[in-house]
Formats: structure tokens, sequence, C-alpha cells
């Protein structure tokens, strides 16, 4: 029987995934086409889609591969990026951490933002789920969106060598940042860690082995810290 | 583009598999229900939004595209990208939008 209700629950989680299928596809493309143009074979795209499973991220060490940047600042930039899904891990252990370590592993292995963000919702809402059933939901909303990510990569790859050099992909790259930090902008304090991040990188271009990457990072998270802060004291205040 | 070796590639795969898993494994596979330091979270919630900025800013002022010259096809297109993605929250109309601008303002100005 319990088996049969966390299948139940595995199909839902999958379900309430589909729409995300629109935003993991074409990203999954995105990474394919410019990693190729980056000079990545078909086995090498893959092995990065499938292993990393990180869209911003693999994206980050992408750009900064192809700028000639010392491999230990790509590692810690493109990680810094995913930085949120240790987060994540945090914020699911109370539903999820009583698993068996090799479901917790799995689980880790799946923690993106689609996964986390409809199983998070639906775990303060529903308190009435076992702990079967929270980690067949959990694994049940990476069902469409892991086969989108590999396949759209693929795809992408594919394509990738048929596009010409001359496409203007140079901009493509940036483009993509920028579109996914307007969504990111939810506060004023967002605003001031991204403001902050912006002015010191430019500001510390000329530091070398792109460290500047790192300390303009550094500034743009304590300025958020600090603003975040100072906005929860003023409405205490208030 | 430079063209990064295949060493090169294949360490930074093998880098980021290893470290994403780790990210992600931290807390529900070591840390378990420990709570967090609210400093620690507090400067968490903002690494990606600094990080990308960081990232992206020098790309859109100095473009490798024209050796580095500021150049107003780009920094237009930039613009409405991140305006577009913040007002809509949708990343592939920004991406669009972004996309179209520069390819008007790059056929207009030669």
């Amino acid at each position: 029987m319990a088996f049969s209700t966390s299948n139940s629950f595995f199909w839902r989680g999958a379900r309430d995934a589909l729409p995300f299928i629109l935003v993991a596809g074409p990203f999954g493309m995105l990474f394919g086409v410019f990693a190729t143009e980056a000079g990545l074979d078909l086995v090498q795209t893959m092995a990065f889609s499938i292993t990393v499973f990180a869209g911003a991220a693999q994206l980050t060490a992408l750009q900064l591969m192809t700028e000639q940047v010392p491999t230990l600042i790509v590692l810690i930039s493109a990680l810094a990026v995913n930085l949120r899904v240790a987060m994540y891990s945090a914020s699911l252990t109370p539903y999820l951490g009583q698993a068996s370590l090799p479901m917790r592993a799995l689980a880790a292995y799946f923690t993106v933002d689609q996964s986390y963000a409809l199983s998070i919702i639906r775990f303060e809402t529903d308190r009435t789920m076992t702990l079967p059933e929270r980690m067949a939901y959990f694994l049940g909303t990476s069902g469409p969106i892991m086969p989108t990510w590999f396949g759209m990569t693929y795809l992408g790859a594919v394509l990738g060598n048929r596009v010409p050099d001359s496409f203007g992909l140079d901009f493509a790259l940036p483009i993509a940042f920028l579109a996914m930090i307007g969504p990111m902008l939810r506060t004023p304090a967002h605003m001031i860690a991204a403001g902050a991040a912006c002015a010191v990188a430019l500001l510390a271009a000329g530091i070398p082995y792109n460290l500047g990457l790192i300390v303009a990072g550094l500034a743009g998270m304590i300025a958020g810290a600090q603003a975040e802060l100072w906005f929860e004291k003023r409405k205490a205040t208030a | 583009m430079i063209q990064p070796s295949d060493t090169t590639i294949w360490i930074v795969i093998a880098g980021m598999a290893l470290g994403s898993f780790l990210l992600r494994f931290l807390f529900i596979g070591f840390v378990g229900s420990r709570p967090m330091p609210a400093w620690v979270l507090r400067h968490l919630r903002y690494t990606a939004v600094a990080i990308l900025p960081a990232l992206v800013a020098p790309l859109v002022v100095w473009p490798r595209a024209t050796d580095g010259v500021p150049d107003l096809p780009r920094m237009a297109a930039a613009t409405v990208t991140l305006v577009v993605g913040f007002w809509s929250k949708n990343v592939i109309a920004a991406i669009l939008s972004g996309a179209l601008t520069l390819a008007l303002l790059s056929a207009l100005t030669g």
C-alpha cells in the first residue's frame, strides 16, 4: 500500500513539474550550443550536463574557460553561482533528512531550482505527507526536467556545429546571464547586491587571475546581507 | 573566443561535478537538521545575484567582439534584456528581446 501511494506522489510531482520543461528546454539547448562553440566535443558537453546538472553554473564555467581564466578561479566562480543549492539542501533537510543515506545522496543529485521550489511549497502546505511520499514527490519533480535537460543539451550540441561563427554568439552568453539576473532582483537588498558587485567588478577589472570577479562577488554578497539587515531594522523601528 | 585545452575542460567538468554534488549533499547528507547560523544564510542568499552581475558587467561595458571598445547596440541589448527580465520574470522573453534588439541595432548601424 505504501508503495502505491508513493507511486502516485511521484506522478503528482512529475505532473506539477511539466510547465518547467519550457524553462529547462531552451536553457539546455543554449548550453549545448555554447559548449560546442567554446570547443567542447559532444562527450564533454553531455558529461557536463549530466554530472553537474546546473544551468547558470555550467554557463559561467564555459564563459570563464574561453577567457583563459586559471582553472581554480573558473571552479570557484562557477561553484559560487551554484551556492544556492546548498541553501536548498539546508531547507529540505527537515523534510527529507531522515531518509537512508543512498536516498539522501539521490535527492542531493536532483536538488535543482525547479525540484526545490515545487517540493518546498508542497511539503510546507501538506503536513500529512509521510517520508516516502515526500521523497517520491521530490524525485517525481525531476521526472520531466532531467530528460529535457539532457535531450536539449544534446540537440544544442548537434545544432551548435552548424551555427556559423559570425552569428553574433559573442554576446549571446552575456544576454543569457542578464536575462537570469532580471528576475533575481526581487528585493531592494538583491538590487544593492547586484549593483555593488557590478561597480566593484568594473573597478577591479585590472586585478590579475580574474580575482576581481571573486572580490566583486564577495562585495556584492556583503552589500546584500548588510542591506537586508538595515531594511529589517528600519521596518522594526517604523 | 579562445579554445580551452582538453585537459582543462575535463578538470573543470570533474571539479564542477564533485563540487556541485557536495554543495547539494552538504546539509541533507552531512549536517542533518542542525540549524545554520543566520549570518551564513544571509550571505548565501546573495551569492548568485552578486557573482552573475560581476561576471557580466565587464562583458557589457568592454565587449570582446569590439576589442573592448564600448558599443551602443550591445549596451542597448543588455539594458533591454535586464529590464524585460525584471518586469516579466520570464527568462526566455528577456533573451529573445535582447537578441532582437542587438540584431536590429547591429543591422541599422552596420
